[in-house]
């Protein structure tokens, strides 16, 4: 029998890890251009398109992620797509994350006083300068905090896309403990990587919500 | 000279509320229009209509024999470079200094140059005597101060009217002074003027033209001490009276 040593544990998780990674990143960005899109479609005055986006943001908050990615998966491949692992769980994070900071974000964006809108209006201001040079940056100092936190419940939400078999940090974990017989060990080292990389991203959201706050008095 | 405002059967409700009820009512160039009346009169959401913030049902508004028209995005910031708006809460942007606060319309809308809209600005500032107080942050004024740079900010547009909602509302009572100096001496540098307003003395002061809103609509009108020494309807007689006790 092969003996594994800690640190072989530890490489083949981090090797993983940037899959993790990367997924996050996937999910983060490209559910912030999207999670975006859904905000300036919520709040132009067309009833229809806020309609539409509340529905989008209503079934992805009301579903768990993990049915999400499982829809992906086989549901994709009803249709005659053929999908990979990675391809589902980027799309089913990249939809789910989209609604959620699209949510957060019209929070933000209807905390602005409305006499801001009034105001800007009043100066004849267009609709898009209105959002870009008064309302946005106002939302963006309040929109900070949430957003990072967010961000950290995305990372940790890329361990469901284990299930459809992408193998990031927690399949690795999963993989390496049936190989080691250590499960202890393995799980603990992953959670150890999960923390180290939600950390930092937590101690920055206190920092920029700390300079923003400083900026603005 | 033809009418700068022109209201004519203005009706606007809040759902089953009906605020104004048939509003008619010419303001002349340089016109300085007082209007009073209980709370609930409609005065502030005529106020609103005239700029735009609020859709009317019925009626027309034409400013400079232009009409309002809400469905037209260009007309709309047609309208609004000609009507500036003063409101009870200041509302200047709280992430952008004094300066910042008076150029940015300018900039955007008219496509002022950089030098021309700072100098512009200074010397907008310096017209409510706050020249000092370009770099500074609206949160670091006191009311008095942020209003007079809503003042300067409504001004930077050169609208050819000036609507103040209840400006001096939200101020403390030693602040109302200064504000309402600097609204004077836009009377009598010719703007046109219409102003909501609980600070009877001042609307007798410096008003041509003395509103009285009662349920929606203009219930009497008049010179200041006209409508003083003999208000024709008991309403206005009892609204009078009402501030004197």
């Amino acid at each position: 029998m092969v003996e594994f040593t800690l640190w072989d544990i530890l490489r083949n998780l981090l090797l993983a890890a940037r899959w993790t990674v990367g997924l996050s990143l996937v999910a983060f960005i490209g559910g912030g251009l999207v999670g975006f899109a859904l905000l300036i479609a919520r709040l132009t005055p067309s009833r229809g398109a806020r309609r539409l986006v509340s529905f989008y943001v209503q079934l992805f908050q009301g579903t768990p992620l993990l049915i999400q990615l499982f829809l992906a998966y086989f549901g994709l491949a009803l249709f005659g797509i053929q999908t990979s692992a990675w391809t589902a769980a980027a799309l089913a994070l990249t939809a789910y994350t989209s609604a959620f900071l699209s949510e957060i974000w019209f929070g933000c964006v209807a905390s602005v006083p409305r006499g801001q809108w009034e105001a800007a209006r009043s100066l004849a201001l267009t609709f898009g300068e209105q959002l870009r040079h008064v309302i946005l940056p106002q939302a963006l100092n309040i929109a900070i905090p949430p957003t990072v936190g967010f961000l950290v419940q995305v990372i940790k939400g890329t361990a469901l896309a284990s299930v459809i078999g992408f193998v990031e940090l927690t399949k690795a974990g999963g993989m390496i403990t049936n190989a080691t017989f250590r499960p202890f060990t393995v799980y603990a080292a992953v959670a150890l990587i999960y923390f180290a990389l939600c950390y930092p991203i937590s101690l920055t959201a206190r920092a920029l919500e700390r300079t923003l706050h400083a900026a603005h008095r | 000279m033809p009418p700068i405002v022109e209201i004519a059967g203005l009706y606007k409700s809040f759902g089953e509320t009906q605020v104004l009820r048939g509003v008619d009512l010419n303001v002349e160039p340089g016109e300085v229009i007082a209007i009073i009346g209980r709370s609930g009169s409609g005065k502030s959401t005529l106020l609103r209509c005239i700029n735009g913030l609020e859709r009317f049902d019925s009626g027309a508004i034409l400013i400079k024999n232009k009409q309002i028209d809400h469905d037209s995005a260009a007309a709309m910031r047609e309208l609004r470079q000609q009507v500036g708006m003063i409101f009870q809460s200041f509302n200047l942007f709280p992430h952008l200094n004094v300066g910042r606060n008076i150029m940015l319309a300018p900039k955007l809308v008219k496509k002022r140059a950089a030098q021309q809209g700072e100098e512009q600005a200074r010397a907008l500032l310096a017209r409510v005597g706050l020249e000092e107080k370009f770099d500074a942050m609206p949160d670091r004024l006191s009311g008095g101060q942020q209003q007079r740079v809503a003042i300067a900010r409504a001004l930077a547009m050169e609208p050819a009217v000036l609507l103040c909602d209840e400006i001096t509302s939200a101020l403390d009572p030693e602040l109302v002074g200064e504000v309402l100096r600097v609204v004077e001496s836009l009377a009598r540098d010719g703007m046109t003027l219409m102003m909501v307003t609980h600070e009877i003395g001042f609307a007798r002061k410096i008003a041509d033209r003395l509103i009285f809103m009662h349920q929606g609509k203009v219930h009497e009108m008049g010179p200041p001490e006209e409508l003083f020494a003999n208000p024709r309807t008991p309403e206005l007689r009892q609204f009078l009276s009402s501030l004197h006790s």
